[in-house]
Order: structure tokens, then C-alpha cells, then sequence
């Protein structure tokens, strides 16, 4: 046991440490009403988080204590249970603000989704892994996206298409094991077409990407001869007949709600009377915690001083808009060392996964790391208001339980996997 | 190149994200000032507006307690509307309508449901109004008028606009300001400093507690009282005397510069411009644009001053040793200047007058020989000007006075520039600029100056600078109050023009304006005026102008009087100047011949002429006015 403590990666521990920390004094400072109670008050959600973090430890201890080869060995079941877990909230589901996607289980809630990533995870490596996998294979790329989309098939009509859309960084597991690039390309090149379009018009973006496939012609024939200009010409038209597209798309396949986040995010709206009605409705969380954020200035208000904080003019701020609590009270500089630190550990784990001898461990790592930097991207990307507003939690930091439990399921999994490295056969 | 793709996104991210935080919380303000922040609401405690009392320390303006009642829609629990309204005096209807209209504005914040109610009816509600829940009576301060006249000194209050919040930090919205008169001109110490406590609120505007325990928070300091120079008495009485006439009286204490009246007519009682009466009456007075009640001429009009003008030539004509007491010129019905230059006069021709004479007769002829001698005492006329000038401006005439009143006109001395730009340099004389002897042509004063010029006159050569404020509770008034302004004229040079202005009531122009037992120097003074109908110029009856000071031997009161179109200088402003100092000095009236004939005498008739779209008759009838064709088609309407 000494040994294998020895192994065990304390830096990630460490981070996750300080995290979990930062983020329960973020959650005080956020529902703290004034009343000095127990730490441990159950009828406040600093009280709860901290029996969340009490049952973390416990699982922490249970999870390193399970032998390595059990996660992947059993990965399948695992992946099933999480299934049918899912499945069963169409039946046994509790509706709390309009999605059923929590269990009730005596006084708590639990939801199954939080898990599910973990159990997706695993049985993502386990498929990849297998030495009769090959990605290259249409109809393996095939499974393997197939185990991904499952999941998150049965989240969306929860409805909850925050979650579901974390599914899609499973993306960065394929293309690090070898997906092709042009996948990459054209789903980057979808985004850009679709931003561009709503923000410029169809006009500009035939023009820019007629100048790029121009240059590329140009400046990159002679090294791939495969390309001429005719399948440069296809492209072209495609690229516009999507660019054409996304405008029926926008207006008449998406709803208005929708329409609202892409214009806020993209900032379509100049008119400042309707700015104000922006403000004033859909745009009023990230108005709210924009404006909390802001107000920290470089050192913040302090612990327990956010005047936004306290007057909870930020809605959810103890869940999804945690970081608005951070930017407020400990300002520029505690919100940027929060930033890094979320940075650091998702390189470390990168780094990690990169030294695992096993393939399974390693694509394992890949997918912890990629799950949590995704939550991290668009959870404080929509805070700040660069992104659109997508309910996801921001990992370690948000109040929940099966949101803590889960992520630190997912993580330490992984850090028993790497801890056993040697071990392997 | 496939393991560096995820952590060069990461990288990318942080730099992005921390580049939006920067920008979030170092270098976009918008959220930073806690004054601004949604969170923090600043709750104002506005100390008491200071009094205004009068020299004699009658108190003339102090506050009353309004009453509004005020509603917050959520909090309202089910009532007895019945008798709530009877209380309210409004009907059901009314309620509902309130009531409506205060939800939809918010149901959060407390909305004004029934505003300014009497004491009286706040007296009967006050028990009551536990039991309505939802409800409360806000007090706010309005102003009381003790007197019923001064509107044009003391001003009024009144909100903030919205220029008045950009201009001054100091205000927020719905706050009240000093407009016009003192309550403008001495707003600050009235106003005192409002003490602000900073309040945490929640998203739904509720208070749940005090802003970092007050740290920020600041007590109220209360206004001052102040005390004014106007004789609160004098004041009405010259009102009284200026009903259905139009023009201004100022009286100054010579030896102080201390304003005793400013009148202004017509006027307005300041108590119309108090509360939920103010913006209708506003609205009335200001839109009455022929007789303007809102216009101080006392301050504002600017018209020639005529004869009353002649004594300070005298006295620079002394002063440059041009002329002597014993100085003698010819009359001839006249002066005659150019072939067919001829300035008119009343005296019969060949008349030989002497300084005094000049003045007891307002010889324009007399005047018209010294200003010419004055300025044709240097070689060139522009040297001659300059000086004339100078003298002239040492009287405060030309410019602002700088009295502590907030409107002002500075009146007009022209000089050696001034006619160099008219007729070019070297080309023009004495003779161009005559009218300037008889205090016509291009001089313009406004009657609070020519109340100093006499002022002056009567201090022999000194004066200081007219104010209103006597005395500040605890504070002292502007040092430039207390300080001497010294003419430019010797004080022996006096004796012979106030003998002059004396014998002016002995035996001059003003004979007939004696009052017993008060030695007074005085000067009529005619104006002529003109104005615009359909666009041409027209003259309208003269202007009646005197100036007067009592005693000689001890100046108490000098003053200035105005009567737009009151025919001649004695007709109307030598009788109220003098019953004005009777009232002054005695305390009460013996000449009541002449105080019956001011106040039952009207000049709204002459007023009218201009208006009545006929020819008309101006001066006594001696000159017909005829109306003038229209240029202007109307055009029809549609």
C-alpha cells in the first residue's frame, strides 16, 4: 500500500484539493445569508457540499482501493448500468425545474448523468483499445461513435442538451487515436462558416473563402498534388451552399430561445433599446454576472463582500455561475489563478495519459482530460460572456453532489489506472 | 503533431479567458464605481432648507411639511377601501385607477399614491394608517412664504432637470434645486449637504442590510439661515405703487451697497411657484410674453438712461477742469452742432446756464457744450473717448456690477474702439457721439446701475458693489461686499452737481415731487423707446426714469425708479422715488395726494396701443404712430 501511495500522482491530487476547496468557499460566499450556522447545516448548500465533499473522501478511498484491471475489465457493465440508468429516469425520474434527470433516493437526488461520462469513458478506451479495433475502419469508427452518442441521446430529451453536448469532446479521444484530420477540418470549418454567416452574410464568406482556397492553391499545390483547382471550386460551392443554408437553418429549423443566445453571443443586436430588452430578459445571466465579474476589478471585493453576490442578482450563481462569485470577490487575480489552475491540471492529466504504457489507461486519461477541459471551456466561457449560455457545471467548483462525485470518480479512476502503470502486463 | 492538439487549445483558452477577465475587471469601468452598483442603493436624508429672513429679521421664507401618501402594490394586503377613500377623499374608481397605475410602474417599489396632503388631512390619517398595510406617508419639505412679494429675489425651488444632473454631481433625480433670486444664488449654503447611507440590496430590490457597515456613509449638514438686505416693508410698498405699471425700482444703502428693494412689475407672489400648483402657474407666468412676469427689470432692462446720465458728465467735465460751477453756456432752444445736426432743448432760446442750472433744467444744450469740451480737451477724439470712458466706468457703468443676484446685464459704454469700427479710425468727432451728453445714443444702463450711480454721487465718489445678502448664520458674506470702489472723480467736484440735483426738487423739474421735512437730490430722465411691429421699427411713448437719494446730509436711500412708457421722468418715477424714500425714512406717507394718484394711476391703456393693430397716438398725443402695413402674407390655412 506504501508503494502504490508512493505512485500515486499527488500533484493532480493536490489541484483537485485545491479546487474542491476554492470551490466550496465560493458556494459559502454564495448562499452565505449572514446567519452564523454549522459548517454542516444541511438546509444550506455550503452545509450540503461539505457532506458532498466528506462522501468524495469516502470515495476517493474506495475507488483506489478497487483493483486497477476491475475498471476495465468490467467497463462494459459499467457502460450498461449507466445505460439503463439513464433509461429508467423515463419511468422513476424526479422533474426539478422543468428536467427529469434526477433519482430521489430518501432526502438526496442523484443524477445519473454526471456518471454516465465516466462510464462512457471507460468503455470508449475499452472498444479503442482492443487490438482488433482500428479506427482507420469505417464501421469501428462507426461503434466507437455509436458508444459516444448513446448517452447523450437519452440526456437530450431529459431535456438537458448542456450535458448531452459535453459527449462531443469524445472528438479530441478519436482524433488523438487516430481520426482522420479531415473530420477535424470540416467540423471546425462548419463552426466558422456558421458564425461567419450570421455575423457577415453570405456574400463575405464566399468572398473569404474563395481568397483562402486562392491562397492555398497558390502556396500549397506543389507539395499536394491531389488537389486541383476543380475539387477547389466543389469545395467552394459547398462551403457557400452551406453558408446559404445556415440562414434557413437559423430562421426557420431553430427556435426563438436559440436565436436569442446566438445573436447575444455573437452580439447581432446593436440597437440599444434592444440591448436594454437583451439585458433585461435573455441575456439578464450573463448581463448579471458580466456586470458581478467586473466589478471585482484586480483584487475583488474580498471573501463574503460581493455586493452581487450577496444581493443575488446573479441567478444559479451557486451552481453554474460560480465563477461570477469568483471574479467578484477575489477579482482579476484569484479568477486568472483559477483559470490556471483548471489549465494546469487538465495538461498534467495530459501528460499523464500520454505516459501510460496500457492503451486503455491512456485513451482513458485522454477522455477524463478532454470531459473536464470541456465543462471548464464553456461553463466560464459562457460566464464571461464569450460563449453562448450552455448549462453545464464547472467542474470541483459548482454545488451538486453527482456533479463532485462524478468528477472525482471520473478523475481518480484515472489516477488508480496511472498509480498501477508499472504493474501492467 | 496529434498529442499537442488538446493542449494547445488549453493554452490557447487560458490566454483568451484571462485576456477576457482583463479586459472584464481591469479595463472596462462600467462596474466599478459602488455609487453605480446595482446592488448598493444610497438612501438620502436631505437636512432642512435654511430660512430667509429680511434686514430687519422678518422672517420671509421657511419650510412646510408635505405630506404624500405612498403605496408598495406587493405589500398591500385586503382593506376597507370605503374607508380609505373617504379619508383620501377620492373615489373607488380613482383607488383602482392609483392603485393600477402603481403596479404597473412597479410592484416592488413605492409608487407616490395621494401627493402633498394638508396637515390637516394628515392629521386624520395618521392614526389610521396602520391598518393599511402596504401603505405610508412620506414626509418631504416644501417651501412657506411669509410675504407675499420679492418673487424676483427670492427665486424658487424647484427639480433638478436633466441638464442641471449632468452639469452638477451633486444632484440626483427628483431633487430639489434653487432657481432665480437668492434661493439660485445662494443655493449651496441653503441647501446644506444631504447625508447618504449606503444600503445592500438584493436582486429583487429589497434591503437586506447596510453596506459594509456604513463606513461609507455620511450625516446630513443642515442649510444655513441667511439673512437679506431688502426691507421686507419698502419691498411691498414699492410693489403696491408699480400695480399696472411696468418697471423696476432699486433702492441701495449708498454707505453699504446694501440692496434695500428690488422691484420688478408686474410681478407674481412667490406662493403660486410652491408644490403640486407650481408647474401650471410656471407654465402661465412664463408664457405671458407681453408683460412678462418672469423678467427682473429691475436687473434686465437695458435702455438708455437719458437725462439722469447728464450728472456724471458734469462731474467728469469738473474732474478734466473743462467746465467750472461758474461755467456758462447758451441755449438756443437747442444746440446746433453741423448744418444740419440740432440737438433740441426745452429751455427758451438764449437762455445762459450755469452748471446748477443745467442740471435743475436738464439743459441738453448745457451738456452737449461740456461733452464736446471734454473730448475735445486731446488732440485726437479717440484719446478724448478713452478717457471720457474711463471716468464714465469707474461708476460701474459699462460692465457687470457683480452683485450676488443670478441675472444681469452689463449695460454699454462705448469707447474709442467702438467708433473707430462704426466710422473707421480718425473719422469721426465729438459731435458724431453727442448723443452720449444727453445719456442717449449709445450708452445703455440698467436701472440697478443707475441706482449705484446715484449711490456713488451720493458717497462723493465711492461706492460698493450692490448685494442682497446681509448676513449668513455663521458664515460671513464675500469679501468684494466690503470693499470700496473708488471713482476716478474728485470728492470736492460732488458739491456742485448734488447742489444741482438738490435744486432739482427746490426748483427744478421735480418741483412738484417735494417731500416735507427730507432734503432730497434728485434727476428725471426721459427716454425715448422703440419697437418692432410687423418688422418695422416704432416709437412708443417715452420712458419715465428718475434717481434720487435722501438725506443730503446723511444719504440713507438711493434709488432708481423705471416706468416703461410713463410718458415723462417726473410723470411716474419721480412721484414713486419719492413716496418710495418718504416710506423709507419716515416710516409713513404725508405726501398722499401723490400716493393716490400712483396707486389708482394705470398704464395699461398705453401698454395696450402697441397691440391693437390701429394707429395710435404716443407722448400725450403729440405724435400719431401709424400702423404699419403688413408685409407678411398669412398664410391660409389648409
Amino acid at each position: 500500500m506504501n508503494s502504490f501511495l508512493k505512485k500515486l500522482d499527488w500533484f493532480t491530487v493536490l489541484l483537485y484539493a485545491i479546487l474542491v476547496f476554492a470551490g466550496w468557499l465560493n458556494i459559502y460566499s454564495a448562499s452565505f445569508t449572514g446567519e452564523i450556522s454549522s459548517l454542516f447545516n444541511p438546509n444550506e448548500y455550503y452545509g450540503k457540499q461539505l457532506i458532498f465533499i466528506v462522501v468524495s473522501i469516502c470515495l476517493i478511498v474506495l475507488v483506489l482501493s478497487i483493483e486497477a484491471k476491475f475498471y476495465e475489465r468490467f467497463s462494459g457493465v459499467i457502460y450498461l448500468i449507466s445505460l439503463l440508468s439513464l433509461a429508467g429516469l423515463f419511468l422513476f425520474g424526479k422533474n426539478v425545474n422543468g428536467a427529469t434527470s434526477w433519482y430521489a433516493i430518501g432526502g438526496m437526488t442523484l443524477q445519473p448523468s454526471e456518471f454516465a461520462k465516466a462510464a462512457t469513458a471507460l468503455a470508449l478506451a475499452r472498444f479503442l483499445s482492443d487490438i482488433q479495433t482500428d479506427i482507420h475502419n469505417f464501421k469501428d469508427l462507426l461503434r466507437a461513435f455509436i458508444i459516444i452518442v448513446l448517452p447523450a441521446l437519452l440526456i437530450i430529451p431529459q431535456p438537458d442538451p448542456g450535458s448531452a453536448l459535453v459527449y462531443a469532446c469524445f472528438f479530441f479521444v478519436l482524433y488523438r487515436e487516430g481520426l482522420h484530420p479531415l473530420y477535424l477540418l470540416v467540423g471546425v470549418g462548419a463552426v466558422l462558416i456558421f458564425a461567419t454567416t450570421l455575423l457577415y452574410g453570405t456574400v463575405w464568406v464566399f468572398l473569404g473563402s474563395a481568397l483562402l482556397l486562392g491562397l492555398f492553391y497558390f502556396f500549397l499545390k506543389r507539395k499536394k498534388k491531389k488537389i486541383g483547382i476543380p475539387q477547389l471550386i466543389i469545395l467552394l460551392l459547398i462551403t457557400t451552399a452551406f453558408s446559404y443554408s445556415v440562414d434557413f437553418i437559423y430562421n426557420n429549423v431553430f427556435e426563438q430561445r436559440h436565436r436569442d443566445r446566438l445573436s447575444l453571443w455573437l452580439r447581432l443586436e446593436d440597437d440599444p433599446v434592444k440591448l436594454e430588452q437583451i439585458r433585461k430578459t435573455i441575456g439578464y445571466n450573463t448581463y448579471q454576472s458580466e456586470s458581478a465579474i467586473g466589478s471585482g476589478g484586480l483584487t475583488g471585493k474580498g471573501f463574503l463582500e460581493g455586493t452581487r453576490t450577496k444581493g443575488n442578482f446573479v441567478p444559479e450563481q451557486h451552481t453554474d455561475y460560480i465563477f461570477s462569485t469568483v471574479g467578484e470577490e477575489w477579482g482579476f487575480i484569484g479568477s486568472s489563478v483559477v483559470v490556471l489552475l483548471f489549465a494546469l491540471l487538465i495538461l498534467r492529466l495530459l501528460f499523464i495519459a500520454e505516459r501510460q504504457k496500457s492503451i486503455f489507461s491512456r485513451i482513458y486519461g485522454y477522455s477524463v482530460a478532454s470531459i473536464i477541459f470541456f465543462h471548464f471551456a464553456i461553463n466560464v466561457g459562457m460566464v464571461i460572456g464569450l460563449l453562448p449560455t450552455v448549462g453545464i457545471p464547472l467542474p470541483f467548483f459548482s454545488y451538486g453532489g453527482s456533479g463532485l462525485l462524478g468528477f472525482t470518480l471520473l478523475l481518480f479512476i484515472f489516477l488508480k489506472l496511472d498509480a498501477n502503470r508499472i504493474h501492467e502486463w | 503533431m496529434r498529442k499537442f492538439l488538446l493542449s494547445s487549445i488549453i493554452i490557447i483558452i487560458a490566454i483568451v479567458y484571462i485576456g477576457r477577465l482583463s479586459y472584464l475587471q481591469l479595463i472596462d469601468n462600467t462596474n466599478k464605481n459602488p455609487l453605480t452598483d446595482t446592488a448598493i442603493k444610497a438612501v438620502y436624508d436631505y437636512p432642512e432648507r435654511g430660512h430667509i429672513y429680511d434686514r430687519n429679521g422678518k422672517l420671509l421664507v421657511a419650510n412646510q411639511p408635505s405630506y404624500d401618501v405612498m403605496v408598495i402594490p406587493r405589500d398591500v394586503k385586503p382593506l376597507d377601501t370605503l374607508e380609505f377613500c373617504t379619508l383620501l377623499n377620492i373615489t373607488k374608481d380613482k383607488f383602482l385607477e392609483k392603485y393600477n397605475k402603481a403596479y404597473t410602474y412597479s410592484p416592488r417599489l413605492p409608487s407616490v399614491f395621494v401627493p402633498q396632503l394638508s396637515k390637516e388631512e394628515y392629521a386624520i390619517l395618521q392614526e389610521k394608517m396602520r391598518k393599511y398595510e402596504g401603505f405610508y406617508i412620506q414626509k418631504r419639505s416644501l417651501r412657506h412664504y411669509m410675504t407675499n412679494v420679492g418673487a424676483n429675489v427670492l427665486g424658487y425651488i424647484s427639480e433638478v432637470n436633466e441638464w442641471e444632473l449632468k452639469k452638477y454631481k451633486y444632484y440626483q433625480s427628483g431633487e430639489l434645486i434653487g432657481r432665480q433670486g437668492v434661493e439660485k444664488q445662494y443655493e449651496e449654503v441653503l441647501r446644506g449637504r444631504k447625508g447618504v447611507k449606503f444600503i445592500q440590496k438584493d436582486r429583487f430590490n429589497r434591503v437586506i442590510g447596510s453596506y459594509k457597515d456604513g463606513i461609507f456613509d455620511t450625516l446630513p449638514i443642515p442649510g444655513k439661515d441667511i439673512y437679506l438686505t431688502i426691507d421686507n416693508d419698502l419691498q411691498k410698498y414699492g410693489e403696491q405703487l408699480m400695480v399696472n405699471k411696468r418697471g423696476g425700482i432699486v433702492a441701495i444703502e449708498p454707505k453699504t451697497g446694501q440692496i434695500l428693494s428690488l422691484v420688478s412689475a408686474p410681478t407674481y407672489d412667490p406662493d403660486l411657484l410652491v408644490g403640486r400648483k407650481r408647474s401650471k402657474n410656471y407654465t402661465r407666468l412664463y408664457n405671458d410674453s407681453i408683460a412678462k412676469p418672469l423678467y427682473d427689470r429691475g436687473l434686465l432692462a437695458m435702455y438708455p438712461p437719458g437725462s439722469p446720465f447728464k450728472t456724471i458728465n458734469a462731474l467728469v467735465g469738473l474732474q478734466e477742469n473743462v467746465i467750472d460751477e461758474s461755467t456758462t453756456f447758451t441755449c438756443y432752444h437747442g444746440y446746433r452742432y453741423g448744418r444740419n445736426s440740432f440737438m433740441g432743448c426745452h429751455c427758451p432760446s438764449g437762455t445762459r446756464n450755469n452748471l446748477n442750472r443745467g442740471i435743475q433744467e436738464s439743459c441738453n444744450a448745457y451738456f452737449a457744450n461740456t461733452y464736446r469740451r471734454i473730448i475735445e480737451k486731446y488732440p485726437t477724439s479717440a484719446e478724448g473717448m478713452n478717457m471720457w470712458e474711463k471716468h464714465v466706468e469707474s461708476f460701474g457703468l459699462g460692465d457687470y456690477l457683480g452683485y450676488d443676484l443670478p441675472t444681469g446685464k452689463s449695460g454699454k459704454i462705448p469707447d474709442a474702439d467702438y467708433y473707430n469700427a462704426v466710422y473707421g479710425e480718425r473719422r469721426w468727432f465729438a459731435t458724431n457721439t453727442l448723443s452720449n451728453a444727453i445719456g442717449q445714443g449709445e450708452v445703455l444702463t440698467t436701472p440697478i446701475q443707475l441706482a449705484n450711480l446715484t449711490a456713488t454721487i451720493a458717497n462723493r465718489g465711492y461706492y460698493f458693489t450692490p448685494h442682497i445678502i446681509k448676513n449668513i448664520e455663521n458664515d460671513t458674506i464675500a469679501h468684494k461686499f466690503v470693499e470700496k470702489h473708488e471713482t476716478t472723480i474728485d470728492a470736492e467736484n460732488f458739491d456742485p452737481v448734488i447742489q444741482g440735483m438738490y435744486d432739482v426738487y427746490n426748483n427744478g423739474t421735480a418741483r412738484w415731487l417735494q417731500v416735507p421735512d427730507i432734503k432730497i437730490a434728485g434727476k428725471t430722465g426721459t427716454a425715448e423707446n422703440f419697437t418692432k411691429i410687423e418688422g418695422k421699427r416704432v416709437q412708443l411713448t417715452d420712458h419715465s426714469i428718475f434717481v434720487a437719494f435722501a438725506p443730503i446730509e446723511d444719504p440713507k436711500i438711493a434709488i432708481a425708479v423705471f416706468v416703461e412708457n410713463g410718458y415723462w421722468g417726473s410723470r411716474w418715477a419721480g412721484k414713486i422715488a419719492s413716496l418710495m424714500i418718504e416710506k423709507y425714512i419716515k416710516g409713513e406717507i404725508t405726501r398722499t395726494d401723490m400716493e393716490d394718484y400712483i396707486l389708482n394711476g394705470s398704464l395699461e391703456d398705453e401698454y395696450a396701443k402697441p397691440l391693437s393693430g390701429e394707429s395710435f397716438r404716443i407722448n400725450d398725443g403729440k405724435k400719431l404712430i401709424q400702423w404699419p402695413e403688413k408685409t407678411i402674407e398669412k398664410t391660409p390655412l389648409p
